[in-house]
């Protein structure tokens, strides 16, 4: 049977066609970026490269360059002229054949020979470990609980972890000094408590920096983490204990190992930013706090040796880097055998 | 009554034995959450040896009362007696029960072989004990080679037979199986019933299943417990069950069934005689229990007890015609609809004896449908 034709339909139907045609021609941004990438040669581009291209461009133009010229720069020698540092090439006479290289190795081999680099870098790696340590304890229960809370309190409690992040970072580390301070709140609160009948010097110490450090980080900690315990099947924890196994057994043998991806991101997420940490150092730290970020701001705004900067930037890249690598390889492995 | 008249000899029914003391006991078990009440005041024996089907729609309580005798879930109210034993307050990891669950729940980070070793390992057993035990259950299982496999690299099937290993390990007496096949394609399902009753009579485990799939109850129990809303509304073997149902709820759940209406007018010797307004014919029921003279009474007729003929049959009661509207031929057997004068459309199924014997009776045809005296059965609303 012919399918009943109402009065009218085709003519509706020819306008909904003009509607659309319409609708894509006034969408220049999509036909500007189509002709644009036709002219650079990208033919046959299907959306989903279209749409994989876009992360890409981004990453390439705000990551990859602007590296590339750090690592140039960390290769060239410092001068007192504008820009601080000496061109990679220059030309020695007309021909191109006088093209002189000026790669300079010794801003890397000066991060060596004075210790105050070394010592940097390692006792930033040491704050950011025990800082990430730290967050992972106090961060997992905080997760835990809010994944098996009811459901109903889930999101309240999680906007309570997300809620700081409202109010600017820099703002939050300057209330720490009003809290820290010699005649800050914490102190006088102990002293009206009758705790300690003096004040206690916290502030400028690596107490605050570590406090400070935990603080900030802790809800890259509890996210990842919650996000994970949040989607386990709780199933296998029923599995577990009909199998005989007591609650704190499994605990440890089924949630924790279960969690570990979370982990991995959580502890990534909070070690990375807190290595090169600068504001909270400087801010609630000791004035004589060794702390990479501190080194590198020094280098570049006190000392304005750009190429040693750079080198620093450059070396502390590497140093995040590896364990990143490591990491994933193992995140690689797990996911990998899940397929 | 019902049951003693299908009861094969030879075959253990300690349920019509009163000296066998039950395995499991329940005793007014209730379970309300909030203010919706799951299992509503089930009493039940269990006894050794036996594959009990717990058998009800969603939301019927059937898995609430299997995770109740597994410790997930306590009672409201009433008790649990495992082996004599008074099971309130006992957590699942001190109970002598194992449990298999519907998602199998198997350890994602952990192989097939510290899956099922791991009830041993929390028994603290010695390692070379719990190789050779794994070793023994996975060759039982027949999945010995896959032993260093993860469940993720497992198929459906294999990871059922693995999540069953693993509940088996610890040798217990009771094995609680929550939807067992219920993941499983239809040809695979049917071959995992016979092998999980081959496995259950070869290991004497007590069995009890809970499914919404009234096929599978019927291939695999001993006897079914019907459930719906909470209760238990008929327990008993297979057989009993869908040739006796005690109610309109467990005749309809189990396969399907034409009812009538009806009340009854006569009652000599045996034979009972209702009139229902849908058939032009009284209906003569052989094996059905007396009930007061104007009662309201529902008869039921399994649509493959129904005979269909061309010319009338020479009876005073039992046979009505009707119109043939629908055939769905379904290979072994094909259903007809049929639409009676009164309006009410009648399910018969045939069996295909014959290959290609649709010639006889085709669509639109006027037909005689014919019953014997034993097939109506009455049941309550």
């Amino acid at each position: 049977m012919k399918p009943a034709v109402q009065p009218g339909g085709s003519q509706r139907f020819g306008a909904a066609v003009r509607r659309l045609s319409g609708a894509a021609r006034n969408l220049p941004p999509v036909r500007w970026t189509q002709a644009l990438l036709v002219r650079l040669g990208v033919r046959g581009l299907r959306g989903r490269t279209a749409v994989i291209a876009v992360p890409y461009l981004w990453l390439l133009l705000f990551f990859l360059v602007p590296f590339v010229i750090v690592l140039k720069i960390s290769f060239s020698e410092a001068q007192i002229a504008m820009p601080p540092y000496q061109p990679l090439l220059h030309w020695a006479g007309d021909r191109l054949a006088d093209i002189r290289l000026n790669v300079n190795p010794g801003n890397y081999l000066y991060l060596f020979e004075d210790s105050l680099y070394l010592r940097a870098f390692a006792n930033s790696l040491q704050v950011a470990a025990l800082s990430t340590a730290l967050a992972l304890v106090i961060g997992y229960p905080l997760a835990y609980a809010i994944a098996r809370a009811d459901a109903r309190w889930r999101a309240i409690l999680l906007m309570l972890v997300i809620l700081p992040f409202w109010t600017s970072f820099l703002l939050r580390v300057y209330a720490w000094i009003g809290i820290l301070k010699s005649n800050g709140l914490l102190n006088n609160l102990l002293l009206w408590l009758g705790v300690i009948d003096h004040p206690v010097v916290m502030l400028q110490t690596d107490f605050a920096t570590y406090l400070g450090i935990v603080y900030c980080y802790l809800p890259f900690m509890v996210m990842p983490l919650y996000a994970n315990l949040e989607k386990m099947d709780l199933s296998l924890l029923e599995a577990a204990e009909d199998l005989g196994c007591r609650p704190l057994r499994a605990f440890i043998s089924i949630t924790l190992p279960l969690s570990t991806p979370g982990i991995v991101a959580g502890c990534m997420l909070v070690f990375i930013p807190a290595v090169g940490e600068y504001v909270i150092p400087a801010l609630l730290g000791p004035a004589d706090s060794l702390m990479i970020g501190k080194v590198l701001w020094t280098e570049f705004f006190n000392n304005r040796d750009w190429p040693v900067a750079s080198a620093v930037a450059i070396a502390l890249l590497l140093v995040l880097v590896a364990p990143i690598v490591y990491f994933q390889r193992l995140q690689g492995r797990a996911s990998g055998a899940r397929t | 009554m019902a049951a003693s008249e299908v009861a094969s000899p030879g075959v253990r029914q300690p349920w019509n034995d009163p000296a066998a003391r039950p395995y499991i006991r329940l005793e007014r078990v209730t379970k309300s959450f909030a203010d919706f009440v799951a299992v509503n005041e089930v009493s039940l024996n269990i006894f050794q040896g036996e594959l009990f089907c717990l058998l009800g729609g969603s939301g019927c309580g059937k898995t609430t009362l299997l995770r109740m005798l597994a410790g997930f879930e306590e009672p409201s109210s009433g008790r649990i007696f495992i082996d004599g034993l008074d099971m309130s307050g006992i957590p699942p990891y001190e109970r002598p029960v194992n449990m298999m669950f519907q998602s199998y729940a198997l350890f994602p980070h952990m192989s097939v072989e510290q899956n099922v070793g791991f009830g041993l390992k929390m028994e603290h057993r010695s390692r070379s004990e719990i190789a050779d035990r794994v070793a023994q259950m996975l060759k039982l299982v027949r999945l010995a080679e896959l032993g260093q496999r993860k469940p993720d690299q497992l198929s459906g099937g294999q990871r059922q037979r693995v999540a069953l290993a693993r509940a088996l390990i610890k040798q217990p007496k009771l094995l609680l199986l929550d939807e067992p096949l219920a993941a499983l394609d239809k040809k695979l399902r049917e071959h995992t019933q016979f092998e999980l009753v081959n496995l259950q009579e070869q290991l004497g485990v007590t069995f009890v299943v809970v499914t919404h799939d009234q096929e599978e109850a019927m291939t695999l129990s001993s006897r079914i417990g019907v459930m719906e809303r909470g209760r238990i509304v008929q327990v008993g073997t297979p057989k009993e069950i869908y040739e006796f149902p005690g109610n309109r709820f467990v005749a309809e759940f189990i396969g399907s069934v034409n009812m009538f209406e009806g009340q009854q007018t006569a009652d000599d010797e045996g034979l009972l005689r209702i009139a229902c307004p849908e058939l032009e014919r009284p209906v003569q029921v052989a094996n059905g229990i007396a009930s007061a003279p104007a009662a309201r009474v529902w008869v039921a007729i399994r649509p493959e007890k129904i005979q269909l003929s061309l010319t009338p049959p020479q009876a005073a009661a039992n046979w009505t015609q009707g119109q043939v509207k629908e055939i769905a031929y379904l290979g072994d057997l094909s259903v007809y609809l049929i639409r009676l004068a009164s309006g009410k459309t009648i399910r018969v199924t045939r069996p295909n004896v014959r290959r290609c014997d649709d010639q006889d009776i085709t669509w639109e045809q006027e037909v005689f449908l014919h019953w014997h005296d034993s097939s109506p059965v009455l049941v309550g609303a």
